[in-house]
């Protein structure tokens, strides 16, 4: 993982791996024109994990799905490592809600869907697939259909399915919205020790402010619609952090000061 | 969610219920037939005594085998040419927007309606028999193929294009494998549209088939060959259901499917 470290906070160096610029996107509809973003600006530095919270609507899957190259701005860039993007590709993994796993394939070889398509030999295919699968505790489903599985074990099956490809950029789609609140708070202490394993660039979208106060290093709260940032917050609690993080008056403080900001918004929405 | 192996919720195996199904079903037949209705409805002593003699002289398969081949021929025909069309209509949206119509207006005329115009274009032989079960099937399963089609998961086609899939592999590795269990469907229903439109077919003129053997043993009113014939033909509608059955319980055993 990259190289200039010598600044005052470790892995993580100043020139930004993503850079947003001025993305705008509008919808046409029969009512007109929807501005689902207005100026979205952000730089995203090398392995940072930043979670996007705010209202539903305000176009913060919007900005995913152009950051993963499935929709288009109309207007602004993104920048990755410098080379503006266009279109969908291997190094901007996506983590969907909706598991999106292939039912039809075992969970080896839904690990292995893109790597096959990758110039690798059938060894490291396979080699690479089952780090990964063990990396979220599977190996002992790996020949298991995705209907035998759980709705927490599809997800973990989703996010080896992306770790695996190694991407620069990994995108989540509040993918633990459609758990259940037990497994979802175990899925974010698996992703937290995963990325502190192997930390990749994570843009992870949530409706949930406690779980994007775990998890990130900065939370971006957006507006309701047209979509902006209004604040962005940085969350100083160090790694390693669990479940008991969540007891700590530092993460009340900055959960509560992120939670009044998300809550006006929701306010705003509905005058 | 739990995966739970299909059983019934009290103790008795189904076997048992499929051979009550099957006793009060001939129980039924041997009381319709000791009434009045005898007249019409045959005793099954006497369809099976038309079925072994018929058996004897060799002919019955001579019919099953002229039906079976043309119901057979169509269907396969037609299959071969459902599956490209419904993936073209699916994949081109304006190939779908010129041809989808017309083929759910021709499907929505029964096939005996456009009989007499096949006959005069075609003559009586088995060609013209074939092209009218070649339509109707044909139709049938491309509108169910393209549904499938039409049906998958747009999620899965993203994750599949994120993984860094072209339009080929989402093509292969994607839209036609979730497909399937509707080309499957398509093929159980297509298989039935064979059948229904082969007798229809028959019946309006052939030299052998079981169509033709109903429609001939009613002139006669031999009325336990014509029971007979409706019997064979729903045994082989059955076996050939069943075939689709196993192509499913093998192909598509990967579907999320309710418990009951």
């Amino acid at each position: 993982m990259a190289g200039n470290q010598d600044n005052m906070m470790p892995d993580q160096n100043n020139v930004p791996k993503v850079k947003i610029r001025n993305v705008t996107k509008t919808y046409s509809s029969k009512r007109g024109d929807v501005i689902a973003l207005n100026g979205f600006n952000l730089d995203i530095k090398e392995n940072e994990f930043i979670c996007v919270v705010g209202p539903s609507g305000c176009g913060k899957s919007t900005m995913l799905n152009i950051l993963a190259g499935l929709d288009n701005a109309t207007s602004g860039e993104i920048l990755v490592d410098g080379n503006v993007i266009h279109g969908p590709s291997p190094d901007r993994g996506v983590v969907f809600q909706q598991y999106a796993l292939f039912p039809w394939l075992t969970v080896k070889k839904n690990v292995e869907f893109g790597l096959r398509l990758k110039k690798l030999s059938r060894q490291e295919v396979s080699d690479i697939a089952d780090h990964y699968i063990e990396m979220v505790g599977l190996q002992d489903f790996k020949n298991s259909y995705p209907k035998e599985l759980s709705g927490g074990m599809k997800q973990r099956v989703a996010i080896a399915r992306a770790y695996a490809m190694q991407p620069k950029l990994l995108l989540m789609d509040e993918p633990f919205g459609a758990l259940d609140a037990q497994t979802r708070t175990q899925l974010q202490s698996e992703l937290l020790k995963t990325w502190e394993e192997e930390r990749r660039t994570c843009f992870f979208i949530t409706h949930d402010v406690e779980e994007a106060v775990i998890l990130a290093q900065r939370v971006i709260i957006m507006s309701a619609r047209p979509g902006r940032i209004i604040d962005i917050v940085d969350i100083d609690i160090p790694y390693p952090r669990n479940q008991e993080t969540k007891m700590e008056p530092k993460f009340f403080e900055l959960k509560n000061k992120i939670w009044s900001q998300v809550y006006n918004q929701y306010l705003e929405q509905r005058k | 969610m739990s995966i739970q192996k299909k059983s019934s919720k009290i103790g008795v195996p189904n076997v048992v219920y499929s051979i009550i199904s099957l006793g009060a079903a001939i129980l039924l037949w041997l009381f319709i037939s000791s009434t009045e209705a005898h007249v019409v409805f045959a005793k099954p002593s006497e369809v099976f005594a038309a079925l072994s003699k018929l058996f004897e002289s060799g002919k019955l398969f001579v019919h099953i085998n002229a039906s079976l081949y043309r119901s057979l021929m169509g269907f396969i025909l037609a299959f071969a040419c459902a599956l490209p069309v419904a993936f073209l209509l699916g994949w081109y949206k304006p190939l779908q927007l010129i041809f989808y119509p017309w083929i759910k207006f021709v499907k929505s005329i029964p096939p005996i309606a456009y009989i007499s115009l096949v006959i005069v274009a075609q003559g009586v032989g088995e060609n013209a028999k074939v092209t009218v079960i070649f339509i109707g099937c044909f139709l049938v399963m491309v509108i169910n193929i393209f549904q499938g089609v039409q049906n998958v998961d747009l999620t899965m086609i993203k994750a599949a294009r994120v993984l860094g899939a072209g339009d080929f592999t989402i093509f292969a590795k994607v839209v036609v494998p979730a497909s399937l269990p509707f080309i499957l469907v398509a093929m159980r229903l297509g298989l039935a549209s064979s059948l229904t439109t082969l007798i229809a077919a028959e019946l309006t003129g052939a030299q052998v088939g079981l169509g033709q053997m109903i429609q001939e043993a009613s002139m006669y009113f031999e009325m336990d060959v014509v029971l007979m014939g409706i019997i064979i033909i729903g045994v082989i509608g059955t076996i050939l259901d069943q075939v689709v059955s196993f192509l499913e319980r093998r192909l598509t055993s990967w579907q999320e499917t309710r418990t009951i």
